[in-house]
C-alpha cells in the first residue's frame, strides 16, 4: 500500500529517519555483524589478537554433547510449554466467549498473569515448588524424595515449564479470545437456528476461523521460548542440576560471560538466530496468507 | 444463545472458575507467604490463613533489597524506554510512508529485520558495543583509513570512547533499537485518508507542521497502546539490566530478585521476606495492566503483525 499525497522534499523525510537508522546501526547491525566476525575466528577474552579459524567454531560446538544436549531440552521445553500455554488459553477463550455470565470478569483476571515479570513468576513458584516448604512439599512427607529440583533433573525442567506456562497462557488467551470475538455473532447465531450443538459450532465454524491466529501463536510461544525463558532459568534452576535445564539462551550468556569463551558463544548466537529468523519467516508467510483470506 | 444446555453452562463456569484458581493462585499464594513469620511460613503444607507480620515483612525486604531506589531505576528504564519507542518509531513511519526518496526500501528492510532477532540472542556482542558506544565508528574510521590520514595530517590520535555501562543510556537505547512500534505506526498512518494531507499543504502546512499539528494528535491512541506495552516489556526485562549493571545504584528491581533468593545454608530459609519482594516488584506491573488493560491488550495485538 502506497500514499498517493506525499510531501516534495525527501532530503527533511530522511532526516526524520535518521535518529532510529543510528540507533539500529549501533546497537543492532553492528553487534550483530560482530557476533558472526566473532564466530569466524578465534577471540581472546581480553582483547588482543585473534585468528581467523574459518568454521572450526561451529564444527566444535556442533561435535559438543553438551549443546546437543541443550538443543534437545530446548525444544522440549518449547514443545511442552507451547502446548500447555496454547491448550489451557484455547479452551478458556472459547469458553469465555460464550458470553454466560461473569464472562468479563474472566477476560479480564486471565490476562494478569502476563503482565507479571517472568523471574518474578518464578520466584514465585520457586517457593510453591520447593521440596522443603510452600505447597508441594506436602507430596514429600507422603513419600520422602520424590519430588526434588535440586536433585532430579525432570523435576527441575518441571518447575521451569510451570512457571513459564503459567505467565503465556495469559498471553495467549489475549489473542485467542480477540480471534473469537472478530467471529460475526450472526454466523454462530444463524448456525445455532438451523440446530447444531455449541461443540458443532466449535469445530465446524469456530475452529477453522481461528487457525490462522492459532499458526500466529505457535511460532510467537516457540520463539518466546527460547529468549524469555533466562530468567526463569537463573532464578530457578541456574541450568543444573547436571545441565538439565541449561537452554540454548542460558548456556550462550554463560559460555559468554562466565566462561569468556566469545567465539563460541558467537557461534551458539548465529544458530539461534538462524532458527528464530526461519521461524520468523515462516509466520509472516502465514501472516500474508490471513490477510488474504479476507 | 437461542438454545438452552444447562450441563454445558455448568461446565463452563466449572472451568473458567478453574482458570480463574490457576491464573490467582500464585500471586495469592505470594501474598500469604508474604504475611507469615519465619517458622509458619516453612510449614509444611504453608497454612493458607494469612499470617500478622505482613507489613514488618515488606519493610524487612524493601531494606534488605534496597528496593526504593531499585523501583526508582526501573521507572525510569521502563519510561525511557516506552518514550523512546513512542517518538522514535513515530519518526521513521512516517519518513517511510509521506516521503519518497532513493534508498528508502531499503530503509523499511533494514528497519523489518530489526523484528526477528531479539536481544537476548546478540547479548554478548550488545555488551560489547555498549561498553564503548563509539567503537562501531572508530572501526570504520581505522578500516577506511580516516583516523591514519587524520594523524598523519594533524597528529591527533583519533580514539573515541564512550562507555556505557552503568548508565541510563546504556540500559534504555539497546531496548529502543527495534521495529516493533514503527510497523504500528506505520499501519495506522496508511489508514489516514490522503485528502486530509492535501487540504493541509493547500494551507501551506509544510512536512513538520502536517506531523505536529495533524498526524501526532490523531495518533493518540496508537501511542497509548504502544506506551503501555513498551512499559510493561521494559519493566519486565531481567537480562540486559543484570549484564549492564553492575553497579547496584544503576540495578533494577526485576533483575534484583535474585538477591531475594533464600539460601538454605543452616537454618530456616527465610522465603516470606523472599515474597515479600517478590510481591513488592511484581505489583507494579498488575496495576498497570489492570488500569490500562483497554490499552494493553490493543497493543499486544496490534504490535505484534
Amino acid at each position: 500500500m502506497e500514499k498517493r499525497t506525499t510531501f516534495s522534499k525527501w532530503s527533511v523525510g530522511i532526516l526524520f529517519a535518521v535518529p532510529q537508522l543510528l540507533l539500529i546501526f549501533t546497537f543492532f547491525y553492528w553487534p550483530a555483524g560482530q557476533a558472526i566476525y566473532w564466530s569466524l575466528t578465534l577471540q581472546q577474552p581480553w582483547g588482543g589478537g585473534n585468528i581467523w579459524v574459518g568454521l572450526d567454531n561451529f564444527r566444535s560446538i556442533l561435535a559438543s554433547a553438551d549443546y546437543w544436549n541443550s538443543v534437545t531440552i530446548s525444544i522440549t521445553f518449547a514443545a511442552i510449554s507451547t502446548g500447555i500455554a496454547m491448550g489451557a488459553a484455547l479452551v478458556l477463550a472459547a469458553l469465555t466467549d460464550r458470553q454466560l455470565r461473569g464472562s468479563k470478569f474472566y477476560s479480564v483476571v486471565l490476562i494478569w498473569p502476563y503482565g507479571i515479570a517472568a523471574p518474578a513468576s518464578a520466584m514465585a513458584f520457586r517457593f510453591i515448588l520447593a521440596p522443603e516448604a510452600g505447597l508441594i512439599s506436602v507430596v514429600n512427607q507422603w513419600w520422602p524424595g520424590i519430588w526434588d529440583p535440586g536433585l532430579n533433573g525432570a523435576d527441575a525442567m518441571a518447575c521451569i515449564i510451570a512457571a513459564y506456562s503459567w505467565k503465556y497462557i495469559g498471553y495467549s488467551f489475549i489473542f485467542f479470545l480477540a480471534a473469537f470475538q472478530a467471529i460475526p455473532r450472526s454466523l454462530i447465531e444463524a448456525a445455532a437456528m438451523d440446530g447444531s450443538s455449541v461443540l458443532r459450532r466449535f469445530w465446524d465454524i469456530q475452529f477453522p476461523l481461528i487457525t490462522p491466529t492459532i499458526f500466529f501463536l505457535l511460532v510467537i510461544n516457540i520463539t518466546e521460548s527460547f529468549q524469555d525463558s533466562y530468567g526463569i532459568v537463573d532464578i530457578m534452576t541456574s541450568g543444573g542440576p547436571h545441565n538439565s535445564t541449561n537452554l540454548m539462551v542460558y548456556k550462550i550468556i554463560s559460555d559468554g560471560f562466565k566462561g569468556l569463551d566469545y567465539s563460541g558463544a558467537a557461534a551458539q548466537s548465529i544458530v539461534l538466530m538462524l532458527l528464530i529468523i526461519v521461524l520468523t519467516i515462516f509466520q509472516f508467510r502465514f501472516i500474508e496468507r490471513r490477510v488474504h483470506y479476507r | 444463545m437461542v438454545e438452552r444446555t444447562p450441563i454445558l453452562n455448568f461446565l463452563t463456569h466449572v472451568i473458567l472458575f478453574l482458570g480463574f484458581v490457576v491464573a490467582a493462585a500464585p500471586i495469592v499464594i505470594v501474598a500469604i507467604a508474604a504475611s507469615h513469620n519465619m517458622v509458619d511460613v516453612n510449614q509444611v503444607p504453608i497454612s493458607l490463613i494469612p499470617g500478622t507480620d505482613f507489613w514488618a515483612n515488606m519493610k524487612t525486604a524493601w531494606t534488605t533489597a534496597d528496593l526504593g531506589p531499585k523501583l526508582l531505576n526501573s521507572l525510569i528504564f521502563a519510561s525511557g524506554v516506552a518514550a523512546g519507542k513512542v517518538i522514535l518509531s513515530a519518526l521513521t513511519a512516517f519518513s517511510l510512508v509521506y516521503f519518497r526518496f532513493p534508498g528508502r526500501n531499503v530503509i523499511f528492510w533494514l528497519v523489518f529485520v530489526t523484528l526477528m532477532l531479539p536481544l537476548e540472542v546478540r547479548a554478548v556482542p550488545t555488551y560489547a558495543v555498549v561498553s564503548n558506544a563509539l567503537s562501531p565508528y572508530q572501526a570504520i574510521l581505522d578500516v577506511t583509513g580516516i583516523s591514519w590520514l587524520i594523524e598523519k595530517v594533524t597528529g591527533i590520535q583519533i580514539s573515541l570512547n564512550l562507555g556505557l555501562l552503568n548508565s541510563y543510556p546504556g540500559l534504555i537505547l539497546p531496548l529502543v533499537a527495534t521495529a516493533t512500534g514503527t510497523f504500528l505506526y506505520r499501519q495506522f498512518f496508511l489508514t489516514i485518508p490522503d485528502e486530509l494531507t492535501e487540504a493541509a499543504r493547500m494551507d501551506g502546512a509544510g512536512s513538520l507542521r502536517f506531523f505536529i499539528d495533524i498526524l501526532m494528535p490523531l495518533s493518540r491512541t496508537n501511542m497509548a497502546a504502544l506506551g503501555t506495552i513498551m512499559f510493561l516489556w521494559a519493566w519486565n526485562q531481567y537480562l540486559w539490566p543484570l549484564l549492564i549493571t553492575t553497579d547496584p545504584s544503576h540495578a533494577t528491581a526485576v533483575a534484583e530478585l535474585k538477591q531475594l533468593i533464600p539460601n538454605a545454608g543452616g537454618g530456616l530459609p527465610e522465603w516470606h521476606i523472599a515474597m515479600a519482594g517478590t510481591l513488592i516488584v511484581m505489583l507494579p506491573p498488575l496495576i498497570v495492566v489492570a488500569l490500562m488493560q483497554r490499552w494493553f491488550v490493543r497493543g499486544l495485538i496490534s504490535t505484534e503483525k
